[in-house]
């Protein structure tokens, strides 16, 4: 780790000019993964800028029926904000199948988009690493790849994005609200991450300098039909191999709405807006789950050490859908995975 | 008669457990010492080559960087293998750190920076540029099976397999018969407190060394040999180890660091590992097994064939007893067994809990179940026809056997007979239930250990010895046997361990330490009385004048005498009346050392039984082990209390060595790349349910005065096979390669 200097912002303003006015400033949030990466080298700031001052820690309704979560709260109040639990369950579940209580009480929703990539390779500075070091080649591909992606991979990298909250937030089909150099903005959640391309040291759109201040979610939040899936090496406290966030309309047992997104599979949440069509109009029914699996996992490609995740998802999907539209929890292996406080 | 003094077999609280969890329990890198400085070691990023250029100067000329050591400027120390090697040092030549510019594995230490901080220290080691000459390195042990070879004579405790009978003859004799390959991969010990040692100058080369280690002598013998300082110049200290399992047998490499550069700067120097660099040094190596089994009609055994190879390092041959069991635990005429070492570019293997035994009856557990599905039996009554009651590997009896008790009240508790043998028949709702069932055998051994007992004026005891706690109890467990020996309440007494200044104990490890130093407290306590009585007799008091030693007790604080007990004297008095301070003894361990030159007349073994139950899901093929009986049988229990958590922490690494735990190897890199507690998986809480320990009552007056025969290491034993043979009557998947993660079931 190298030294730093700090500064703790208490204006959006201040903290994007303070950004700016520095050759390798980095925003901190709650440090979860920031100071991990800056212990192993990763990440080499020479400031940091505190945002935990900018009062952007409220979750609030919003006028048009949705809610805005502060970019600055929580995990932790966010999964268990009385707002959340009650319209947006399946948002709860996905932060509370995340990391452990402990990060979740540190960790921000800001941050927990920004998080980077758990690949082996990118965290150990002995191995070579497109997306930390660009050109110098992707040590996963060939390799240990049991975090790594199924979909939307390419020559240069095969990252995951390792969070499950961002899984909820695809499906949910979020608002990404961000505050820049050039003023404000927002981004469709599905624009805010992106797949690895050439670019794999890009994992999200967002322009240099830019600060991420909040979260929309929009008024329907499938309280009704939902689950959150997350299948992984033990029962907490490990990233996702395949999580699955899926949430349903139904209209008896006719499929009216339907959303899909996956994680531990791609670079971003996946979600298959085709296979979400697949959905609609069917009978709730493990064939018509089967159909949409097989769709989801149409292009899939196994990197060797991998290639049980293509099965895994397919199951991991026709479950989670399965229990979206019977909410029984009995079937619910996460019965014994969301023990968790 | 029963005395209020007495505590030997009664569930008691750790005596460390207010220091423990009010933090003034101080471990090897807390002690604050004036004037600190702080070493960090750089690692090898590659796994085989040469060091060809270190640019030291722009990390030199950083304000604060005091020094940056490294093969050029390290002075040679002790010039002969024999000085590097260390009580369990297996055969070959140990590894010298910041020796020379050659590379033999990944993250081998390649140069410290000494600085005024941590912080600084951190930071200059990650600018220092270094550049190798790399060659193709071979990490791959199934590559290499070809090329093993026979250990000689191996280290400390290696038997090597003896074979008997004729397998080839019992294998055609079988009726039924199975064959088959297991395996698991290499695992490190990871315990909590990574490695650090804190070298204390005293001026003229005198040093205080608080080191995490299993051994306090062990690490000062080293120190002494290497760095050619006298007894009196390195004391070793290590009142605390945060978790050891094996991994402080040896002295790991931040010790020399530290002492050198604390030689080197005639300064006080602490360096600690981070938790990447606990994976790189010793690990359970990975093992590749095969074993094969045939029964007569009856269900007997008329052959056990079981063949070993682990991987080693290019520099040492690090053996352990894998196969041996497999000639003990279960009767048969024809065994024949096999052990071989193949080298690779790793650091060498080091003893993890259970060493040897944990690999050995993953296999033969396994393939016990599968012969006894081949030969339509029930895994218990399968295991009980073949029950052992004459150690044929050793020719000896047993000093007393009560496997036979832990199979059947680890059954009755479990539940066995409920079981239905055909996979996948039983079912809990929409999830698969399997039961499965394991076990093992473990030595009772016991080295000398030298203990001293003291009574003061106050009446208060203080029993001292250099022996270790690594979390399992010691200081507990030897505070009640002195308190009982001499009849004190449990306040009144003070167990003293893990430093160089007090008596000589060996390594905490081989779950020796309870016999060996227990029954010394017992002798020490045994002199420690006959001192006070031969006191209490010039004392005025007529009733002790002509009294022998066994006439006497010591009981509720008083010497008296058995025969009469209000003829008695507070033990207070006697030492006051003295005009002493104190009253001393030490045990002599020259009867222990002379025991262990002759040949033993028993066979003397730990045993457990391991009942497991997995819930499945049929379609997503989520394992969860929702219950274990663990019977033990292991003479004597000195502590129920903190015995229990012995087998429940061994059946909680049992769980993670089936279901996730692994070092994973990228063979192009021959690095670990799970080198930290996110990926390098041990279970969690919600990976454990319920665990039901049973200690069987077993009396053994011939494996030691006590009868104990230790508890560390003998849980772990089978529980890995029955997590495994549970998936199997759940599923009908026999995974033979650990851990069993999910895309093995798939
Ligand atoms: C051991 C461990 C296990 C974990 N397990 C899981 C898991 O199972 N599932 C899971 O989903 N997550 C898991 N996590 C990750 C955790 O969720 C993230 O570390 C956390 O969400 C990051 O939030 P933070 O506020 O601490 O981010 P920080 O560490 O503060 O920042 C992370 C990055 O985001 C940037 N940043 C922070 N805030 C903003 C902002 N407002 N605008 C723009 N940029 C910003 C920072 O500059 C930095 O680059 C785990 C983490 C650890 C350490
Ligand atoms: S997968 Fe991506 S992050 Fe991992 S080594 Fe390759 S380029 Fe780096």
């Amino acid at each position: 780790m190298n030294s730093f200097t700090f500064t703790q912002a208490t204006a959006v303003a201040g903290a994007v000019q303070d950004k700016a006015a520095h050759d390798d400033a980095a925003y901190i949030g709650g440090g979860t993964n920031l100071i991990d990466l800056m212990k192993e080298n990763v990440a080499r700031p020479t400031h940091l800028i505190g945002l935990k001052k900018l009062g952007l820690d409220t979750i609030e309704n919003t006028p048009d029926g949705g809610l805005r979560l502060g970019a600055l709260a929580t995990n932790a109040d966010t999964a268990w904000h009385p707002e959340v639990e009650k319209r947006y369950p399946l948002l709860n579940q996905a932060i509370l199948a995340g990391a452990s209580p402990q990060l979740r009480n540190m960790a921000t929703d800001g941050g927990n988009l920004m998080q980077r990539t758990r690949c082996y390779y990118f965290y150990d500075l002995a191995t070579p690493c497109n997306k930390r070091e660009p050109g110098s080649g992707c040590s996963a591909i060939g390799g240990y790849t049991r975090v790594h992606a199924i979909l939307g991979t390419s020559e240069h990298c095969i990252a995951t994005h390792p969070s499950d909250m961002c899984v909820a937030l695809a499906a949910l089909e979020a608002t990404v609200r961000v505050s820049g150099p050039n003023g404000e903005r927002t981004i469709a959640f599905e624009d805010f991450h992106r797949l690895p391309g050439d670019q794999p040291e890009r994992d999200n759109t967002l322009e240099p300098g830019e600060l991420i201040t909040g979260l929309d979610l929009p008024e329907k939040g499938f309280a009704k039909n939902f689950s959150y899936l997350k299948l992984r090496d033990r029962t907490s406290y490990a990233f996702a191999l395949v999580s699955v966030a899926a949430a349903l309309e139904l209209d008896g047992n006719t499929i009216t709405e339907a959303r899909l997104a996956l994680g531990g599979v791609a670079h971003k949440p996946w979600r298959d807006k085709a296979a979400e069509a697949m959905l609609i109009g069917q009978p709730a029914t493990a064939d018509t789950f089967r159909r949409a699996a097989a769709k989801v996992l149409e292009g899939a490609k196994g990197q060797g050490t991998n290639n049980f995740k293509i099965e895994l998802a397919k199951r991991a999907i026709v479950r989670a859908l399965k229990q979206a539209a019977e909410m029984n929890q009995v079937l619910d292996t996460n019965a014994f995975q969301n023990s968790n406080p | 008669m029963s005395h209020t003094t007495d505590y030997i077999g009664k569930p008691t609280n750790r005596v460390d457990g207010p220091a423990k969890v009010t933090g003034t329990a101080k471990y090897a890198a807390e002690f604050n010492v004036p004037n600190l400085l702080y070493g960090y070691v750089v690692s090898s990023p590659i796994t085989k080559g040469k060091i060809t250029k270190i640019d030291t100067a722009p990390v030199l000329a950083l304000p604060g960087v005091q020094e940056v050591f490294t093969h050029e400027n390290v002075p040679g120390f002790a010039f002969l293998d024999r000085s590097y090697k260390d009580d369990v040092a297996p055969g070959g030549s140990p590894f010298r750190p910041l020796h020379d510019a050659e590379i033999k594995y990944s993250l081998q230490p390649v140069a410290m920076v000494v600085a005024d901080t941590f912080e600084l220290a951190r930071y200059a080691a990650s600018i220092l540029h270094i550049e190798y000459d790399e060659v193709a390195h071979e990490t791959e042990l199934v590559k290499h099976i070809d090329e093993a070879f026979e250990p000689g004579r191996g280290k400390t405790g290696y038997k090597p397999p003896k074979s008997r009978g004729n397998f080839g003859k019992g294998w055609k004799e079988g009726v039924a018969r199975m064959e088959a390959n297991y395996s698991h991969h290499a695992q490190h010990h990871n315990p909590m407190e990574m490695f650090a040692s804190t070298v204390e100058w005293l001026g003229d080369k005198n040093l205080t060394i608080y080191d995490k280690t299993q051994g306090v002598f062990n690490s000062q013998q080293y120190v002494n040999k290497v760095f050619g300082l006298s007894k009196d110049q390195a004391r070793v200290i290590s009142k605390y180890t945060g978790g050891g399992f094996g991994s402080g047998l040896r002295p790991q490499y931040q010790l020399f660091l530290a002492v050198m550069a604390s030689l080197q700067l005639e300064r006080s120097v602490r360096v600690s590992l981070t938790r990447e660099q606990m994976f790189s040094f010793g690990h359970r190596p990975e093992t590749l097994q095969h074993v094969a089994l045939a029964t007569a009609a009856d269900g007997s055994l008329t052959g056990i064939n079981h063949f070993a190879v682990a991987e080693t390092s290019q520099f040492e041959d690090f053996t352990e007893n894998v196969v041996g069991w497999s000639g003990t635990l279960y009767d048969c005429k024809n065994v024949e067994l096999g052990y071989r070492l193949a080298k690779v570019d790793v650091f060498s293997p080091l003893d993890m809990r259970a060493p040897g035994a944990a690999s050995g009856s993953i296999a033969l557990e396994i393939a016990m179940d599968e012969m006894a599905y081949a030969a339509g039996l029930d895994p218990l009554e399968f295991r009980l026809r073949n029950y052992s009651d004459f150690d044929q590997a050793q020719n000896l009896p047993y000093s007393s056997k009560a496997l036979r008790k832990c199979y059947a009240e680890g059954a009755a508790k479990f539940g066995w007979e409920k079981r239905t043998a055909e996979p996948g028949s039983m079912r809990d709702g929409n999830l698969l239930v399997g039961w499965g069932m394991g076990g093992g055998i473990w030595d009772a051994s016991k080295q000398p250990a030298v203990v001293k007992a003291s009574l003061d004026v106050d009446g208060h005891l203080t029993v001292s010895s250099g022996t270790n706690d690594i979390g399992t109890g010691t200081y507990t467990i030897m505070t009640q046997i002195a308190a009982e020996s001499m009849g004190l309440p449990i306040e009144a007494v003070t167990f003293v361990l893990g430093d160089t200044t007090l008596p000589e104990s060996p390594l905490q490890g081989g779950s020796w330490t309870a016999a060996s130093v227990g029954n010394s407290t017992v002798e020490a306590c045994t002199k420690l009385g006959e001192a006070l009585l031969k006191q209490a007799q010039k004392m005025d008091s007529p009733a002790f004048k002509n009294a022998k030693i066994e006439e006497v007790e010591f009981a509720n604080g008083q010497l008296r005498l058995r025969s009469d007990s209000t003829q008695a004297i507070v033990l207070r008095d006697i030492v006051q009346a003295s005009g002493e301070t104190k009253i001393e003894a030490e045990n002599s361990t020259v009867l222990t050392k002379l025991e262990m030159l002759k040949p033993p007349k028993y066979s003397m073994h730990a045993h457990n039984a391991v009942f497991v139950e997995v819930k499945v899901d049929p379609e997503l093929m989520t394992v969860h082990v929702t219950r274990v009986v663990n019977a033990v049988a292991a003479g004597r229990i000195i502590n129920p209390k903190t015995a229990r958590s012995q087998v429940l922490g061994s059946v909680v690494w049992g769980i993670s060595s089936a279901l996730m735990e692994e070092s994973v190897m990228d063979h192009r890199f021959g690095r670990y790349m799970n080198h930290n507690y996110a990926e390098y998986h041990v279970p969690v809480n919600a990976d454990i349910h319920d665990i039901d320990v049973i200690f069987v009552s077993e009396e053994d007056d011939k494996v030691n005065p006590l009868g104990i025969k230790g508890i560390g290491e003998v849980g772990l034993l089978g529980v890995a096979a029955a997590v495994t043979n549970a998936i199997y009557h759940a599923t009908g998947k026999r995974v033979r390669d650990l851990p069993v993660t999910i895309d093995k079931l798939l």
